[in-house]
């Protein structure tokens, strides 16, 4: 299914020279802004808005519960500073042009990613479950609980995962970290989203040598 | 301190970590008493036994030989006497706290003053289950994961009053069987539970909260994390009623709101959506094939 670009910005999902970025029409039925902006158009099947920590209500603005529109929003999947993932978070609010989503999911499948729906909620489904994890993780390292090697070995022996908490963090960049819980805590207001005390050094450190 | 250890003893054998234990510890060539409350649980654990080593047989990761001569390391008892000649006895039966106390003074009397003891706990405290009994510098936590038999990781924590020898020897003893050992603090959910109990119930207050679907939760996960299973999947797979009972014991541990039951979890075990095993939870299955989320 064809698609333009609108970029407005580097885009977080889709790096430079990126296959999502070259397979692009000039003009089509569907729009996808990358880079932190949005137009709304409503002659076009679906315009979609690509989202950092932002809800998407921001570009659309919200209705008490009513809004939506053939504006949706997506991200796709990365871990701070890794690669992105192959998994798009398709953002959708209540009243959301059935047939954008449609269009959306073709869109996004047809370049061979893994789509999944989510409402417009802070941190949309990922960042909402794995941030308290590496917030706890952080903390045991910090109260001793075991070494980081070791909390990292028993997640992937024990649950099969690819990596373990801790690697996972640190690799995508504690400042990322820290920033996407901060935005989730201001939400949410729950302790499991307080960015653990690693985060806040790595984020005091980055902001002390701006 | 590892070579003194010839016979293994393991409580609650019939049970669904007590038998993969006894295999880990037979197949490695350690003379294994099963013990458990009923001979008839204990001749279906043998049995279960018989048909993974045959198995394994099949897939070629142990000979014929290995099998009859990891069978004959096996035996099985209900008499708690005799596990007298254990120098290492495994603890695996109900996650009660009044219950492994009870069992560990019975092994006071039972065994040597040599003999070290375990626990499979997974969420009760090392150092408490270890307070009735006279030798708690010999007790150790030695967590496996489930199936025992087929996972190698082991979460070893020493309680308040285990003394560093007796960490040695049943840490080395892991090794000697194969398994991997990690070192944790004698804390709630050591490393894994502590992680994945309040991840679970984050992902039921997700579905919840309206986030978004099970099955796009799940998809979201394995997709974006590189996960085996997503979390609904696993918690369908676990049994809801038993993740409600894993918050039961965390939670008034640790206050934690994200180890608190989770509402949608305990009307969905109101409900009797238990999970895979009553063909519904979080998914509906029909002849155990996913279907739906
Ligand atoms: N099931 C898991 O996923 C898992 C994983 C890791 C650790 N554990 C821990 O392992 C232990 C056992 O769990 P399970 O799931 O195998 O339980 P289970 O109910 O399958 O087995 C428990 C066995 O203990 C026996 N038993 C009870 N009291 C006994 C006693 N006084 N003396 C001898 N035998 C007795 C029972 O007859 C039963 O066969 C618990 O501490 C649990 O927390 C369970």
């Amino acid at each position: 299914m064809d698609y333009a670009i609108i970029s407005h910005g580097p885009s977080r999902s889709f790096p430079d020279g990126d296959d999502f970025l070259t397979n692009a029409v000039r003009e089509a039925s569907i729009t996808v802004h990358v880079g932190g902006g949005a137009e709304a158009d409503t002659a076009k099947t679906a315009v979609l808005v690509e989202l950092t920590t932002e809800c998407l209500g921001v570009y659309t603005g919200e209705d008490a519960g009513k809004e939506g529109s053939n504006m949706l929003g997506f991200a796709r999947y990365r871990n701070g500073d890794d690669p992105p993932s192959n998994l798009i978070e398709l953002v959708r609010q209540p009243n959301s042009d059935e047939a954008a989503l449609d269009a959306a999911r073709a869109v996004f499948e047809g370049a061979g990613f893994q789509v999944a729906i989510s409402a417009d909620q802070q941190g949309r489904i990922i960042d909402r479950l794995v941030r308290p994890k590496y917030n706890d993780a952080l903390r045991f390292l910090d109260e001793g609980l075991a070494a980081a090697a070791d909390i990292d070995l028993t997640c992937r022996l024990g649950l099969g995962y690819a990596d373990g908490p801790i690697e996972r963090v640190e690799r995508g960049g504690l400042v990322h970290h820290y920033e996407v819980s901060q935005r989730l805590f201001e939400t949410y207001g729950t302790p499991g989203y307080a960015p653990a005390r690693r985060a806040q050094v790595a984020k005091q450190r980055a902001d002390n040598n701006e | 301190m590892t070579s003194q250890i010839k016979t293994v003893g393991v409580c609650g054998a019939a049970g669904t970590m007590g038998a993969g234990i006894a295999i880990v510890a037979a197949r490695a060539g350690f003379k294994t008493i099963c013990f458990d409350t009923g001979e008839d649980a204990l001749a279906r654990a043998r049995k279960q036994t018989e048909g993974f080593f045959g198995k394994s047989v099949e897939r070629a990761k142990m000979t014929e030989a290995d099998q009859s001569a990891a069978l004959a390391k096996l035996s099985a008892t209900t008499q708690i006497a005799d596990l007298a000649d254990c120098d290492l006895v495994i603890e695996a039966v109900f996650e009660d706290l009044k219950t492994k106390q009870i069992l560990l003074e019975q092994l006071d009397d039972v065994c040597p003053s040599h003999t070290l003891f375990a626990s499979n706990t997974s969420t009760l405290s090392i150092t408490e289950i270890a307070s009735g009994c006279a030798r708690q510098d010999k007790v150790v936590g030695m967590h496996f994961c489930l199936p025992a038999q087929l996972m190698k990781l082991i979460e070893m924590s020493p309680g308040l009053n285990t003394s560093d020898e007796s960490f040695q020897a049943a840490w080395d003893w892991t090794v000697q069987v194969g398994q991997m050992p990690v070192r944790t603090q004698d804390k709630p959910g050591f490393i894994l539970n502590a992680l994945l109990v309040p991840f679970n119930n984050d992902a039921i207050r997700a579905v919840e909260a309206g986030v978004a679907t099970a099955g796009d939760i799940d998809t979201a996960i394995k997709q974006g994390l590189g996960y085996k299973m997503g979390p609904l999947e696993l918690i369908d797979l676990i049994g809801l009623d038993t993740q409600v009972r894993l918050c039961e014991a965390f939670y008034p541990i640790t206050h934690d709101p994200r180890a608190a039951t989770p509402p949608l979890l305990s009307r969905m075990v109101a409900a009797g959506h238990l999970g895979r095993k009553a063909g519904r939870g979080f998914y509906q299955y029909d002849d155990n094939a996913m279907f739906g989320g």
